[in-house]
């Protein structure tokens, strides 16, 4: 469906009340795999981190990762979840090519972890809770190009290759209940979960959460019921959801959507609905229907998952803050405004600041930096800002700035380069000479220069019109090529002009 | 009686993706349909509350260390058994279908 | 050493010990002897002279060098093609794995070879072991040594066809349903399912994950320790194998001593159903331990006259997923449809092409048990028979030391003559099935031939999980009572392998 043909947002929801669910998959970031003891790593030549479980070779077993499973434990409890005294495998049959038995090992009636909630903050600071359902433990397929046709992808294409470093990756996946009175927040509410998910599986240490990977992969379900009605519309899942932005925009497209076929007196399918980035569009998937039919049943080469009561206590122990407590105090702590919290949740770069402050600097040069020039030169290049500097070397920038070495100016330039990979702030400086110039005597010859260069504007000066001081200032900054701090130049030109 | 139907032994193939012939799915058929009127009688001999047994040994929290071992395979290793290969990843053909 | 083949393994362990002959000779005469014979026999799948002989040296020179790594070391062994190799194909008796090259070692085989035994080669099975009767193997039947016109059993028909024949002197089985002892049973040799877990599953392809067992099949109960020996134990690649500190199997069948034991005979597996010359050998047994110190007594097993039924649902429910990786990506046959098709119709035409009418019929079978709808009334009841008959197992245990019964209702059938009716052999696996549910060891061994056909007959003792040297204790006992009666072993009473090339003489004067 164009763009053009799509209800507007706002009249959407005078006319239908959407109803929101998550399915959000984490990759943890154990070495080994959840189920062989190949390694766990991102990329590597295909096909080079299996064993003969991972390709499904015949006779081949699953065993199953221990920190796998403190890892899940751990994000149940974080997600608030009570943990299944005795939890297990179960097999999902169906054939797929990335699949390489032909079956995905879940779980399914005895999920690890159940009956939680977590709470999210939306950008005007309301705080809402989501109902989680259950957490489960299972293994990630392997991937697969598509070779031939026009776009690479599988639609048309003649043939696919099939690389199973990937196959048996342990995932969490977190599924929620359905989600009520998120009303015009919906699209925010889908970015503010998945983005909480992320911070909780960032704090907890378990996952990379890197979403441009896939180690968090978020399928959004959207219904639509008009106002007054009890029962719940027919509901899509939107697939291959994976970044911030995309989560928002996927299910504001997908209330649209609905609700013009919806006002046309259509009917929604129930189906698996494809993001596509480029278009800001999703189309239609696999049907959902009665040929689903996964055969579940208890793995029989694995054993029961039964944590004891000790196991989970010294994990709930370690549990580190929630993220809304976290948040709470930070702020306080920081002693930011709630326009300038809010700013910095709202970009996602919380943990850049907290670790740019606990590397020296003060929470507000922090922020400047992040939210200011990193943010701007990550926007134009598309990318996330924490992929370009380091919170050490921001820190680094902003203690040169601190001790006078560089005036904000220079410290962009420095960043610049930082960021261009040209070294680490201090050499940069040192190479490029990047500098202050903090001796007066180099800054008194060019302002005598300049002044003299300008009669008319020394005697304005000395005629008591301090302002007309400006254009000398900027004469002595451009020859000092901006490595001159301003405030002092200023007040040596007010000296020398008065002295002369 | 069971419900074994030829329709039924075409979907059940369908899943297993066996490509049966006509001759195949009629001769199953009366096999499948002979047979589940033989086992269905499980039914009728336990009780709703009698509890299943999945593994005959009962164990519990079998685990594995998270370490890499010896049993990694190199990717000749991995695609030496392939019907086909583009040399580091399996051939397969067109796929109709989505992921799930 | 005259008659190396004659010889049991624990006898060819003490000649290579004394220096009396070397594992290349033992070696090369069971190679000659399946030259010899296994056109005929069709016990082996794959047998590999060069590679065979190359270990056999090696363990000579290890012996040579007093560097013997085990007291079986240059014993050869026959491995069922069920369990994967990295020197042999491993096909599973399957059109779809012709020619596969396994990467990896299946645990048993590994265990073996650190033994220094000597893989003679891979023996032949139903189809994914599908079939009491080895006529489901895509590579045509094996026959039995005792009449090439009969059966061998299944699915293991291959390895005790190969022991029976005196092609190997022992081999490795599988035991989904009594695929190790009904052939054991009906080739006159001996067969032990372990307990599950006793021995690793990594490496055997697999049919039903909670019912399949890897254990020895020869021709004495002491053989069949010496393997289990080496064979059992943990292993970290198969989470259902058990960590126990497992006795000596061997000394247990050494120390055979029937005294206190008390046997039950299971009342649901004694007469009904039963050929006549199976009653009267097994009936002749019971005397004979109850003569030697054994206490006898009838057990009640209600719950095991639904064991066939729950079996032939959990067997398919857990074989449809087992086999859908049998799908032309990764290893094995694929056939694409003329003109192409989409992966999906790859896939199906490789399954209908790959598999046999047997293995199709049970992944049918078993995708139907596991049906949304159907789950519950099917899969579900059938493991709630399991958990009946472990309950009636462990009430009979309360009171008995081993159960007996009869391996099988009847002696080896003719080929061909149980094939169109897939009940009927499912019939056969009435004695056997009820271990594999609840996980507990058998073991059956020769208990002598039937008049009216002259084919031999097993008996069958089962031990509570963990407890399989018992079985040794019993069974090896009894072995002793019988081979002194018969003045030799049940094989060299073998008179129907008169007729095949040199097969006679090399059998009269007997194992002895
Ligand atoms: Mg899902
Ligand atoms: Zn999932």
């Amino acid at each position: 469906m164009s763009k053009a043909k799509l209800m507007d947002f706002d009249k959407a929801l005078e006319i239908y009340e959407p109803v929101l669910g998550f399915e959000v998959h984490v990759e943890l970031n154990t070495k080994t795999k959840m189920f062989s003891s190949a390694p766990n790593e991102f990329g590597g030549d295909p096909n080079t981190h299996t064993t003969p479980v991972c390709l499904g070779l015949p006779g081949s077993l699953p065993v199953v990762n221990e920190q796998a499973v403190r890892y899940s434990i751990s994000l149940g409890l974080a997600l608030g979840c009570q943990i299944a005294p005795s939890s297990r495998f179960a097999r999902k049959n169906y054939f797929y090519p990335d699949l390489a038995k032909n079956y995905q090992i879940s779980q399914y009636d005895e999920p690890i972890a159940f009956e939680g909630s977590v709470e999210i903050e939306l950008a005007d600071g309301k705080l809402v809770t989501i109902p989680i359902e259950r957490a489960h433990m299972e293994e990630d397929a392997g991937k697969l190009t598509h070779v031939g046709g026009s776009t690479g992808r599988i639609q048309g294409a003649e043939y696919s290759l099939v690389d199973y470093n990937r196959a048996g990756v342990p995932l969490v996946e977190i599924v929620t209940k359905p989600i009520f009175g998120a009303e015009k927040d919906a699209p925010e509410l889908a970015k503010a979960y998945v983005s909480a998910i992320r911070d909780i599986v960032i704090g907890l240490g378990i996952s990379d959460a890197r979403m441009e990977r896939g180690n968090l992969r978020c399928d959004a379900n959207v219904s639509l019921r008009p106002r007054g009605q009890e029962k719940l519309g027919t509901r899509t899942e939107t697939k291959n959801v994976n970044s911030l932005r995309s989560v928002e925009r996927a299910v504001r497209y997908e209330i649209q959507r609905q609700a013009q076929i919806l006002s046309e007196g259509g009917t929604i399918t129930q189906e698996t609905r494809h993001w596509h980035e480029d278009t800001g569009t999703t189309s239609a998937g696999r049907p959902k229907s009665d040929a689903d039919d996964y055969r579940y049943f208890p793995e029989p080469d694995l054993l029961p998952v039964v944590p004891t009561p000790e196991l989970i206590e010294e994990l709930r122990a370690a549990l580190p803050e929630q993220p809304v407590e976290r948040r709470r105090r930070l702020k306080a702590e920081w002693g930011f405004t709630d326009l300038e919290f809010q700013d910095v949740v709202n970009s996602g770069l919380l943990n850049e600041l907290v670790a740019t402050v606990s590397a020296g600097a003060s929470p507000q040069a922090a922020r400047k930096w992040w939210t200011g020039e990193i943010a701007r030169l990550a926007n134009a290049a598309d990318v996330d800002p924490g992929s370009l500097v380091t919170p050490a070397q921001v820190a680094e920038v902003q203690a040169l700035v601190d001790e006078g070495t560089l005036t904000d100016r220079l410290a962009r330039q420095v960043l610049e380069a930082v960021i261009a990979g040209e070294g680490s702030p201090r050499d940069i400086v040192e190479k490029q000479g990047l500098a202050v110039v903090s001796d007066d005597g180099a800054l008194i010859a060019a302002i005598d220069e300049a002044l003299s260069a300008q009669p008319d504007v020394l005697e304005k000066i000395r005629e008591g019109k301090v302002q007309a001081a400006g254009a000398v200032i900027g004469a002595v900054m451009k020859a000092m090529a901006g490595k001159a701090d301003a405030a002092r130049v200023r007040e040596l030109v007010l000296e020398r002009a008065t002295a002369q | 009686m069971s419900d074994i139907s030829e329709e039924r032994v075409r979907h059940l193939a369908g899943l297993a993706r066996i490509d049966l012939s006509d001759s195949e799915v009629t001769a199953l058929t009366a096999e499948l349909a002979q047979i589940v009127d033989v086992v269905a009688q499980v039914t009728n001999a336990v009780e709703a509350d009698t509890p299943a047994t999945s593994h005959p040994i009962p164990l519990t929290n079998v685990y594995r260390e998270d370490v890499v071992t010896d049993d990694v395979l190199t990717q000749e290793q991995a695609l030496s058994g392939a019907p086909e290969t583009d040399g580091s990843r399996f051939v397969v053909s067109a796929i109709l279908g989505e992921e799930q | 050493m005259s008659e190396l083949t004659h010889h049991t393994a624990a006898e060819l362990a003490d000649a290579l010990a004394s220096g009396a002959t070397t594992s290349v000779a033992i070696t090369q005469a069971h190679l000659d002897r399946i030259a010899e014979i296994d056109a005929d026999v069709h016990a082996y799948l794959h047998v590999n002279a060069e590679v065979s002989l190359a270990a056999a040296q090696a363990s000579d020179e290890r012996r040579a060098a007093g560097k013997t790594l085990n007291a079986l070391d240059g014993v050869p062994v026959a491995i069922k093609d069920v369990l994967v190799t990295t020197d042999m194909p491993s096909t599973a008796g399957s059109k779809i794995l012709e020619g596969w090259m396994s990467p990896y070692d299946a645990t048993p085989v590994r265990k073996l070879r650190e033994a220094g035994l000597i893989p003679l080669g891979k023996t032949n099975m139903d189809e994914f072991a599908m079939g009491s009767s080895t006529e489901h193997s895509a590579y045509g039947p094996t026959r039995n040594p005792w009449d090439l016109t009969r059966i061998p059993g299944g699915s293991g028909g291959g390895s005790a066809a190969a022991v029976a024949a005196f092609e190997a002197p022992f081999a490795l089985g599988s035991d989904t349903g009594g695929s190790i002892r009904q052939p054991a049973h009906v080739t006159g040799t001996v067969g032990v399912k372990p307990t599950y877990g006793g021995v690793s599953r990594y490496g055997a392809i697999a049919l039903a994950s909670s019912l399949d067992q890897i254990g020895p099949c020869s021709r004495t109960v002491l053989d069949a320790a010496l393997l289990h020996d080496v064979i059992k134990g943990h292993d970290r690649h198969d989470s259902t194998s058990l960590t126990d500190n497992w006795p000596s199997f061997a000394d247990a069948a050494r120390h055979a001593n029937l005294t206190g034991v008390r046997i039950g005979v299971i009342k649901q597996l004694n007469g009904d159903g039963f050929q006549a010359g199976v009653m009267a050998r097994f009936r002749e047994s019971l005397d004979m331990l109850a003569a030697n110190g054994a206490e006898i007594v009838e057990v009640d097993l209600p719950a095991i006259e639904h064991a066939v039924a729950a079996y032939y649902l959990i067997l398919p429910a857990e074989a449809s997923s087992n086999l859908a990786k049998f799908d032309s990506v990764r290893f094995g046959m694929r056939v694409t449809p003329t003109g192409g098709g989409t992966v999906e119709q790859v896939m199906s035409a490789t399954r209908d092409a790959g598999f046999g009418a047997e293995v199709k019929r049970r992944i049918i079978l078993g995708t139907y048990a596991l049906s949304a709808g159907y789950y519950d009334a099917y899969y579900g009841s059938a493991q709630k028979v399991r958990t009946l008959v472990q309950q009636d197992f462990a009430n009979a245990f309360a009171g008995v030391d081993v159960l007996a019964s009869p391996t099988a209702p009847t002696t080896a059938w003719k080929l061909g003559e149980q094939l169109d009716d897939p009940l009927a052999m499912w019939r056969g696996d009435v004695a056997t099935i009820p271990a594999n549910l609840a996980g507990i060891p058998g073991i059956s061994i020769p208990a002598g031939l039937a008049e009216e056909d002259g084919m031999p007959v097993g008996i069958q003792f089962l031990a509570p999980a963990r407890e399989d040297a018992r079985l040794y204790n019993v069974a090896g006992a009894l072995e002793s009572l019988l081979t002194t009666t018969w003045g030799g072993s049940l094989l060299s009473q073998n008179r129907g392998l008169d007729t095949p090339g040199g097969y006679s003489t090399s059998v009269k004067g007997g194992a002895r």
